[in-house]
């Protein structure tokens, strides 16, 4: 569980989240909104590279914004980003791998832990392949499979879904819904794919212009007319 | 919807053994590595004069200087156009050791190496917020300021004080070389032996957590971060192992050539240095080589042809030309965008 209290962080004269109060419960939440809504900045904020105007952000009990960036990866937070992040030189073995070793303490089991991160994903067949060989699909895949190794505890994917065709996205959203209970690690995903949203999450966060819109069961979010107005026209959501 | 029924079964295919880091092609890589030394080791020196040796020797010394500025550049993306100061820190402490103690040359030039890692890891310290353009400019300013700091004090000839300097030069103010090794071919079979730990050293590296963690931050350093890479100590560890293997090769150059010039360590060295990594590759450790060779040796064989050996760097411009032209033909290939 995520929460987020009274967060500000402004760029120069920018404000890109203003005084947003939320909870993240755990399982599997969404976080939409409108380009320029704040989701990013936000997943910066958890990971460390914006440091908040003010605000304060705690994870199970946990006081994210007390440590270092690179030490929150070992306290157990994950992300993806928009853009690809695996290592086209490296398998995707030891792209797993470089993640593991460097948020998990202890080197018994980490075959197995790397290669049932691998296994989670779909990508046993290609594990010892270069990524550099893979397709986009694979690759996101390869993401998801660094984001979830050893004990993560929050994973935040940040666009999985995009730039990826609708049956591919059907499988992420297939790996993503099993984070949860097979990883044990809650996940917030950030998509602009409401199909991938509603698959994948129960509960659903909206943002617009830096300010919560509204939160709470993703059916019921996305039926919201504030959500329906601000985010998407008049058109009724499929 | 093939491509998804294919990958339905989200466990996919199981797999249960990892394939070890000694498959066929590493095995296939060492074959090759060894019979390169081997062949470097006792079949080179049989062929050739003391001249040669002389200049393979210089070869195999920048080679380690090379394969430690392609193992920045290529694996961490740091660009230093300070290593060949560095390289001179090492002569220098190693001459200044060898002359005031009688301790044994391997210990001079283990020395030499740590005092040129601190070094070195202190030059880097900029590296931790600059990149590219800017980071070279810093280091090759360092290297600049080294040589004004080199021209004043010079190599020591075995004088007293912190400069170890004598005021009559005479013949004593030479290096002294290992017991093992006193001829020149032996100093040469004792270089090879000791590039080939350097180059192990980073190999091991390399294929270990160091290595993945210097790919990770090449290719992006926040997302080096969101995985838990300690960013500031892994680039400080890049520049300490890269500076220790250049200051053992400056500690091998000072028994090398026993009196060693200042203008060996000229600025525009550090420019060539790079020039020739590039050229010679930084994907593997066999670019080291390559760039040592070619800054080494194509020299001499220019002369020798009766040219100048100047156009060796007209041959290096056209060279990294040339490299980087192919590359980015076969990345656009790959598909790979850098």
């Amino acid at each position: 569980m995520i929460e987020v209290e009274d967060l500000t962080v402004r760029f120069g004269g920018v404000t890109s989240v203003n005084q947003v109060t939320l909870t993240f419960p755990a399982g599997a939440c969404g976080l939409i909104g409108p380009n320029g809504a704040g989701k990013t900045t936000l997943f910066n904020v958890l990971s460390g590279f914006v440091r908040p105007e003010t605000g304060r952000v705690s994870a199970f009990g946990d006081d994210l914004l007390a440590m270092p960036d690179y030490a929150r990866a070992r306290w157990g937070l994950r992300r993806t980003f928009q853009t690809e992040q695996a290592i086209e030189a490296l398998t995707v073995y030891d792209n797993v791998l470089a993640v593991y070793e460097h948020t998990t303490k202890g080197r018994a089991a980490r075959q197995a832990a790397v290669l049932d991160a691998i296994g989670l994903v779909g990508l046993g067949d290609v594990a010892f392949a270069r990524v550099g060989t893979l397709s986009p699909r694979q690759r996101r895949l390869v993401e998801v499979g660094r984001a979830v190794v050893g004990t993560p505890r929050v994973v935040l994917l940040d666009e999985p879904g995009a730039g990826l065709p609708e049956a591919e996205t059907e499988h992420l959203g297939a790996v993503i819904r099993t984070i949860p209970d097979q990883v044990g690690a809650m996940v917030v995903l950030v998509e602009h794919d409401m199909s991938l949203v509603k698959a994948c999450c129960e509960w659903t966060a909206v943002l617009d212009f830096g300010r919560l819109l509204a939160s709470g069961p993703t059916a019921e979010v996305l039926r919201d007319p504030e959500v329906l107005k601000a985010y998407l026209g008049q058109e009724e959501l499929q | 919807m093939t491509t998804l029924d294919a990958h339905s079964a989200l466990a996919g295919e199981p797999v249960s053994t990892v394939p070890s880091r000694f498959g066929r092609r590493s095995i296939t890589q060492a074959a090759i590595a060894a019979a390169v030394f081997l062949i470097a080791m006792f079949v080179l020196p049989a062929l050739t004069s003391t001249f040669w040796v002389k200049n393979f020797t210089s070869a195999a010394i920048l080679s380690i200087v090379a394969g430690a500025t392609g193992l920045l550049y290529g694996r961490v993306g740091l660009v230093s156009l300070g290593q060949i100061a560095l390289y001179g820190v090492g002569t220098w402490v190693t001459m200044r050791l060898g002359f005031a103690t009688d301790w044994p040359y391997p210990v001079l030039v283990l020395i030499a190496g740590v005092i040129t890692a601190v070094i070195g890891v202190l030059l880097g310290l900029p590296a931790l917020r600059l990149q590219g353009l800017y980071l070279a400019l810093v280091t090759l300013m360092a290297a600049a300021a080294f040589l004004v700091i080199l021209a004043d004090t010079k190599f020591p000839t075995g004088g007293p004080g912190f400069k170890g300097l004598v005021v009559e030069v005479t013949n004593s103010d030479s290096m002294r070389r290992p017991d093992v090794a006193e001829t020149d071919f032996g100093f040469y079979r004792y270089v090879l032996v000791v590039a080939v730990i350097m180059f192990g050293l980073a190999l091991a590296h390399l294929v270990s957590k160091p290595g993945r963690a210097w790919a990770s931050i090449r290719h992006s350093e926040a997302a080096a971060l969101a995985t838990g890479v300690n960013t500031t100590t892994y680039k400080l560890w890049a520049w300490g192992l890269a500076s220790f293997m250049t200051g053992i090769a400056g500690g091998l150059l000072a028994a090398h050539v026993r009196s060693p010039s200042t203008f060996t360590f000229g600025v525009e060295q550090n420019i060539i240095l790079m020039a020739v990594v590039v050229m010679g590759g930084v994907a593997t450790l066999w670019g080291g080589v390559v760039a040592g060779l070619l800054v080494a040796v194509l020299p001499e064989l220019l002369q020798k042809w009766g040219f100048s050996s100047e156009w060796s760097l007209i041959l290096f411009g056209t060279g990294l030309f040339a490299n980087l032209l192919i590359t980015s033909w076969q990345l656009d290939k790959a598909g790979i965008k850098e």
